[in-house]
């Protein structure tokens, strides 16, 4: 069975460019893209949160 | 399932003022998910503040707020305690605002021993007026104040809380998000006088004339500094120096002070009689 992917949303408008959630995601699965930060390897993410948890800025949401 | 903090905060606020990677909003949240877990009525809850970022909070949430002045958020909390004892007081404010201009609010308020809880943001610095030392900034670090280094050496909230006699004290950090909230519903559940200091960051007055090249870097401070309660009884004091307890570091049960003065208000009135 194909496992489902969690989804991300980024609220680039919230988004301040921190880089908190790129540099400790445990399997990298984000980057900063511009400004603001963007989904590079979706596949590689294990709902662990902690992207979501750590954001100062509510902008990152991880629905699983 | 993504956490719905919007349940909690007033519509349209944000983008919060706070500068990026600035962990007072990290501490936000884990007070909302605290307040969702607790699942306390908005009526019912009243969040305190003083002057300064950390003392901004308030002005996000949407339950019943009060920013007053400068270091004074233990005064007009008690005043909303005494007056609606069944209200859950919550204040919260930074380093600077709770152990200078308002230490005195502080010490007495732990000493009185009055159910509320206290969140304190140590950054160790005065971030909102642009980086002068507070009495918990680290001795040799650089404030604005003290540009050859501060010869003072800082306070340990919660060695001056326990002192002090709150009765429920508990340390966490911005790094480790997940905690907060725990720590936050443990202490709004205890009876009494609770500290919760969070350690956070400020990067734009603090991390900057400090040597912290990034956010980064101030956040794997907290991540190597921080030893939790249990970890740290195995260790010798020689692998403990640098390192800050994490967790629940203090519990005691004793007099209330709403209801020692409840007592009092009794026994005057049979006076009178
Ligand atoms: C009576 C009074 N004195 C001084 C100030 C200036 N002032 C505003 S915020 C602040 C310090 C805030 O530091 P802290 O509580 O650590 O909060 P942070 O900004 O670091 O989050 C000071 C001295 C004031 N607003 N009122
Ligand atoms: S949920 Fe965990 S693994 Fe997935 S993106 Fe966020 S930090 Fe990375
Ligand atoms: S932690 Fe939040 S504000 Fe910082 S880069 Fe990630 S999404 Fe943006
Ligand atoms: S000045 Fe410091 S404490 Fe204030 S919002 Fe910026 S990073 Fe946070
Ligand atoms: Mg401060």
């Amino acid at each position: 069975m194909e496992k489902k992917l969690p989804t991300i949303e980024v609220i680039e408008k919230y988004c301040k460019g921190c880089h908190i959630c790129v540099e400790f995601c445990p399997t990298k699965v984000l980057e900063m893209q511009g400004f603001v930060v963007g989904v590079k390897n979706l596949e590689a993410c294990i709902k662990c949160m902690q992207c979501e948890l750590r954001c100062p800025d509510f902008a990152i949401k991880v629905t699983a | 399932m993504a956490f719905e903090y919007e349940k909690w905060l007033r519509p349209g606020k944000l983008p919060h003022i706070w500068c990026p990677g600035c962990g007072h909003g990290i501490v936000m949240k884990g007070l909302i998910r605290a307040l969702d877990t607790l699942q306390l009525k908005k009526e019912e809850t009243a969040i305190v503040s003083g002057i300064g970022c950390a003392s901004r909070l308030p002005g996000y949430m949407d339950c019943c707020t009060l920013h007053t002045a400068h270091g004074r958020a233990a005064a007009f909390a008690t005043g909303v305690k005494m007056a609606r004892p069944e209200m859950n007081v919550i204040l919260c404010g930074g380093d600077g605002d709770g152990t200078a201009i308002g230490g005195n609010h502080f010490i007495h308020a732990c000493r009185r021993n009055i159910d509320m809880t206290y969140i304190i943001m140590n950054n160790m610095i005065y971030g909102m007026t642009g980086g002068q030392f507070s009495p918990c900034t680290p001795t040799g670090a650089k404030a604005s104040t003290t540009p050859y280094g501060n010869p003072d050496p800082g306070f340990d909230i919660a060695k001056l809380a326990i002192g002090a006699g709150a009765s429920f004290v508990a340390r966490g950090t911005a790094f480790h998000a997940n905690q907060i909230d725990k720590l936050i519903v443990e202490a709004i559940q205890h009876k009494g006088f609770s500290v919760v200091e969070i350690l956070d960051d400020c990067p734009t007055t603090y991390g900057r004339r400090n040597k912290y090249k990034s956010v980064i870097e101030m956040m794997n401070r907290l991540k190597d500094i921080a030893v939790p309660v249990k970890a740290a009884e195995k260790m010798d004091p020689e692998q403990l120096k640098g390192k800050v307890l994490t967790g629940v570091l203090y519990k005691e049960d004793k007099p209330e002070y709403c209801e020692q003065y409840k007592a009092v208000i009794e026994r005057a009135q049979g006076a009178a009689r």
